[in-house]
């Protein structure tokens, strides 16, 4: 029967056939392109952003927490609008923002929603959310942002923001992708693992509208968010609140520690920020203005300013000597103002009398002993030797390196080593006399006020601390926090000999810092100068108190405030105070303070 | 054999059988297509379309009841009026029709419409038949060539003024008819080479490599060809028309509509407009590509159910079955077509009469046309044009117009001892 020409017809019939079924073979079998393709269309990838922990202070208030904001959603297809002027009164944005936000969900998708107006806040949703059945394609989404109920300790608590491209790439583990919200500094940052949970996924059906149609395989592949864990922190939130309050106007920080636990009580970086200005929708345009603020608000002055500590470190050179078994109470020099300069006070003084006078020419003498031991004959390689053993003594006092606080970005400060002077005047070309300003903490040396809060708590544990930090509990449990926050460190000095000093530091208040004496507690303190080439000296005062049972000790800087007593000194004894008592009983005290502004 | 004297025993019911499973086939894949899981109802159910397709098929047996019990002489002696009746209602479409998706091609009867165009299909294949079967009449002569277009071009003519391309490309189908009778080759080899190079136009876009190989044709026509002056001035001219045919070709695409012009480049490339008339073929293949070897499963396609392939129950019903099916759904499908196509070709070549045969081959014409360029484009091997998918695509007027058709030539085919041959 297919014969001729019918046979053509039959054969042609075949073979277009045949190419139908080759051209199906490869788009069904061996392109799998079509199945990916088929399930970005149809399964849509929906994360559920857990809930990030809560961070409360010492006794349980609340620092941080999450406050609900709603992104105004629009689906372009859907949308709608007779009445623009009105759309933008009711919700208060400027025409030409509701335009370009909206070619800008048009461009991503004409049929699925996109952001039109990002974070409204609780408030101004109430306002608006009766007028939205009004408008076709609009639908709001529920986000969070953190909140500050105090608005208190912004430096410490740090902030979060959209992950960041390096930051992404550094993700071995892959859990971030862009646009999540990640711990950008403080407490944010360094518990970022503890405190943003687990994203839960779940896989929706759409339809091709981007309308949901069900889960997929019966949510069989989908995960629960795990909410983030709560912090406690070492934070004594009352006491934070009422140092920032006090160091208005002023530049500089306050570091306040529990000796006993290495736990930090209050941790200010002057001038302050509100936290609360660094979230939501504002984020950006207040980090820019932050950012440029001649103040450097966020420069987090406690752990990265790094300033020469000067007569303060006179105690740790006491102890030393007095270790070193080169210094003893009875010890006396003269003051010989020839050496360096000194003020007023009765000469020769002894131990006791050089910690309370603060005299310069003690110290120049007590450490031109320290130093040159005469181990070696040659002087300049007695001063070496000398140099590096004493180094090595002073770094047990957490100073030179980092402490290894809970927060990323602390700087180390520097006690130098016979390395740098052979840097700078070459081997064998110095000797006591070229370093001998280290033995009143001036010329190549740096602390930083976290170091300077933390020899006030060594002082007053009479001789070991705790790597101070800013957590005490996670999840409530205080034996989750790092390993390194739980181990007690020796300085190498005996106990015995900081009688002497903390009987020296209490009397020295009376001579340098007389404002700062309380009547019913005693106080043990320092003031210092931290020397400014670029204008007035910075004012430093460290301290502890009780000093019969220390429950506190103290760093606080004031940056250009001259001479320590002043501005320093008055800061720690009302914190001092506040935090022992829990009120304030000297007004005129605080009077003084806060009419002390510095920064202009 | 005295059973298959009977009536009964004359009707091919191979074609009937096979022509059932298709239609059976593309009704359960139209209550795929149109499936909502959220809102599941029967595939009784009327309010939805696989119902009402139920109701088309049953109308559809009736017609068959109908066409199997009048007389076999009624098609042939009626051929010319329902041709010049169609006609007439074609001329009238564009102006009394009720206009959808910019086309004035539907009737309206109560909550059913019509497409005439549809109908025109058998009318004009029951007029060639009547034309041809004269045996004076010579496809060799020029002037019968030209009765017989005529027949062809006057629908096609108005139906472009609907306009609607798609259907009147089917007309072309009527070739493999032409061809079967006699129409001389060449004109075919001619139409094919004008087909690759107009492909070849489209698909190389640096037109320099085209002129390049068009040159290197002419070159080597003349070193094969006997050399003589008359050979080498023909194989010029050829040259020259060559060329001014692909130069005028890239012309005529420019100055094509927008909308035409984006249908045939999107074949070559779908990201033309992915989001116009590349959408559909782009989603058309998602669809059918994930299906993989053997299908999503009857009622699990996601493209399917979610409505990401538009027009899916209607011209694009094809990528149900190739999503829920896979490619061994296709190959069944696919087989049972060719199997079904290659039967009325048998069936054609037994026919007695040239009436018969030539109507014979005009319902494998238009019944492989549908089928190839249906299935084509909903792969990309095709420009998107609106033609049915026979007897699966959903609706009424495409179901009716082909169960004639193919009733018609069952109903003929039945009666082939009964007919006078008149000699061929």
């Amino acid at each position: 029967m297919y014969t001729g020409r019918s046979l053509v017809v039959a054969v042609s019939i075949g073979m277009i056939a045949l190419v139908l079924l080759g051209k199906l073979f490869l788009i069904q079998v061996t392109d799998d392109s079509y199945l990916r393709k088929a399930e970005r269309n149809a399964i849509q990838r929906v994360v559920d952003h857990p809930y990030r922990g809560l961070v409360y202070d010492r006794n349980n208030s609340l620092m941080v927490f999450n406050d609900p904001v709603f992104d105004l959603m629009v689906i372009p297809k859907e949308f709608e609008l007779e009445d623009t002027t009105r759309f933008c009164d009711l919700f208060g944005i400027e025409k030409q923002v509701l335009i370009d936000g909206f070619n800008a969900a048009k461009n991503y998708s004409w049929v699925k929603p996109s952001p039109l107006i990002k974070q409204i806040s609780k408030e101004e949703f109430g306002r608006v959310q009766d007028f939205l059945i009004d408008y076709r394609g609009l639908f709001v989404m529920t986000r969070s942002v953190r909140a500050y109920p105090q608005s208190a300790a912004s430096n410490a608590l740090g902030y979060i923001g959209e992950i960041n491209a390096s930051q992404l790439n550094r993700d071995s583990t892959r859990y971030y992708v862009q646009g999540d919200y990640v711990g950008l500094s403080g407490i944010e940052s360094y518990y970022e693992p503890e405190l943003r949970g687990r994203k839960g996924v779940k896989y929706k059906l759409v339809n091709v509208r981007g309308i949901e149609k069900g889960a997929f395989k019966n949510g069989d592949l989908d995960t629960l968010s795990l909410p983030g864990e709560n912090l406690q922190a070492t934070i004594d939130l009352d006491l934070q609140v009422y140092g920032e309050k006090l160091m208005q106007g002023k530049r500089g920080s306050v570091v306040a520690i529990e000796p006993k636990t290495g736990e930090i009580l209050t941790m200010i970086s002057a001038p302050v920020y509100d936290p609360n200005i660094l979230t939501g929708a504002r984020f950006g345009e207040n980090y820019q203005s932050l950012n440029m603020d001649p103040e450097k608000p966020l420069f987090n002055r406690p752990i990265m300013a790094m300033y020469p500590p000067g007569s303060i470190f006179k105690i740790v050179q006491s102890l030393i000597g007095m270790q070193e078994g080169i210094l003893t109470p009875n010890t006396t020099y003269p003051c010989n103002r020839a050496l360096v300069n000194c003020h007023n006070h009765p000469s020769p003084v002894n131990l006791f009398g050089a910690i309370r006078n603060s005299c310069n020419p003690y110290y120049h003498q007590a450490f031109r002993q320290v130093i040159n031991q005469e181990v070696s004959s040659n002087t300049y390689e007695d001063t070496q030797i000398g140099l590096d053993k004493w180094r090595e003594s002073v770094m047990k006092f957490g100073l030179g390196s980092q402490l290894g606080i809970d927060m990323h970005g602390e700087k180390g400060g520097s006690i130098p080593s016979s390395e740098l002077y052979d840097r700078i005047y070459g081997k064998g070309r110095w000797k006591y006399s070229t370093i001998y300003s280290l033995s009143i903490g001036q010329g190549e040396m740096l602390v930083t006020p976290l170091q300077m809060a933390n020899l006030a708590a060594i002082f007053a544990n009479k001789g070991y601390y705790y790597t101070p930090h800013l957590i005490r509990a996670i999840d409530g449990d205080p034996s989750r926090i790092p390993e390194k926050f739980k181990t007690k460190r020796d300085t190498g000095i005996d106990t015995d000999h900081f009688d002497l000093i903390q009987d020296a530091m209490a009397a020295a208040l009376s001579g340098t810092a007389a404002r700062a004496i309380m009547k019913d507690i005693t106080i043990a303190g320092k003031t210092g100068t931290a020397q400014n080439p670029a204008g007035e000296d910075h004012s430093v005062f460290i301290a502890f108190a009780p000093k019969e049972d220390p429950k506190i000790a103290i760093a606080v800087y004031v940056e250009n405030a001259g001479w320590g007593g002043r501005a320093a000194a008055s800061t720690a004894s009302l914190l001092i105070e506040k935090y022992l008592t829990g009120e304030i009983n000297r007004p005129e005290l605080e009077e003084y303070v806060l009419q002390g502004e510095f920064i202009y | 054999m005295r059973q298959k004297d009977t009536y009964f025993h004359k009707i091919d019911w191979i074609a009937i059988g096979l022509y059932f499973a298709l239609v059976f086939v593309g009704w359960i894949n139209i209550y795929a297509a149109v499936y909502d899981e959220q809102n599941a109802t029967s595939i009784f159910d009327y309010s939805i379309n696989s119902g009402k397709q139920l109701i088309w098929i049953g109308t559809a047996v009736l017609l068959i009841t109908l066409i199997m019990v009048a007389d076999y002489r009624l098609f042939q002696n009626l051929s010319l009026i329902l041709y010049i009746i169609f006609v007439i209602i074609l001329f009238l479409t564009p102006f009394i029709g009720k206009e959808i998706n910019g086309q004035r091609a539907w009737f309206e009867l109560g909550i059913f419409r019509l497409q005439p165009a549809e109908f025109t299909k058998f009318a004009t294949a029951l007029a060639l038949a009547k034309l041809m079967e004269n045996p004076t009449f010579d496809l060799a002569k020029f002037g019968h060539q030209l009765k017989a277009l005529g027949i062809i071009g006057l629908p096609v003519a108005l139906i472009m003024l609907q306009p609607d391309t798609g259907t009147a490309m089917v007309y072309s189908s009527f070739f493999i008819m032409l061809y079967r009778e006699g129409m001389p080759q060449k004109y075919y080899l001619f139409a094919l080479s004008l087909i690759g190079l107009s492909i070849l136009t489209l698909l190389i876009t640096n037109n320099w490599y085209l002129y390049g190989g068009l040159g290197a044709i002419v070159l080597l026509l003349i070193l094969a060809s006997k050399k003589t002056w008359k050979n080498f001035a023909g194989i010029f001219l050829l040259g020259i028309l060559m060329f001014a045919y692909t130069y005028s070709l890239d012309y005529v695409v420019e100055k094509l509509p927008p909308h035409q012009q984006n249908r045939i480049m999107v074949l070559f490339d779908p990201d033309v407009d992915p989001l116009g008339v590349g959408w559909n073929v782009t989603q058309s293949k998602i669809a059918i590509g994930s299906g993989g070897l053997f299908g999503k499963g009857y009622l699990e396609g996601t493209q399917t159910k979610f409505d990401f392939v538009p027009e899916q129950h209607t011209d694009f019903i094809f990528c149900t079955l190739g999503e829920e099916f896979g490619w061994i759904g296709s190959l069944i499908m696919i087989s049972l077509f060719v199997i079904f196509l290659l039967r009325l070709v048998f069936l054609a070549e037994r026919q007695k009469t040239r009436f018969s045969r030539i109507y014979g081959y005009c319902v494998i014409g238009l019944l492989f046309f549908h089928f190839a360029v249906n299935i084509a484009m909903t792969i990309g091997l095709f420009p998107v044009v609106g033609i049915p998918l026979p007897f699966f695509s959903y609706g009424g007027s495409s179901l009716w117009s082909f169960t004639i058709l193919l009733f018609i030539f069952i109903k003929l085919d039945s009666h082939r001892i009964q007919i006078l041959g008149r000699s061929y």
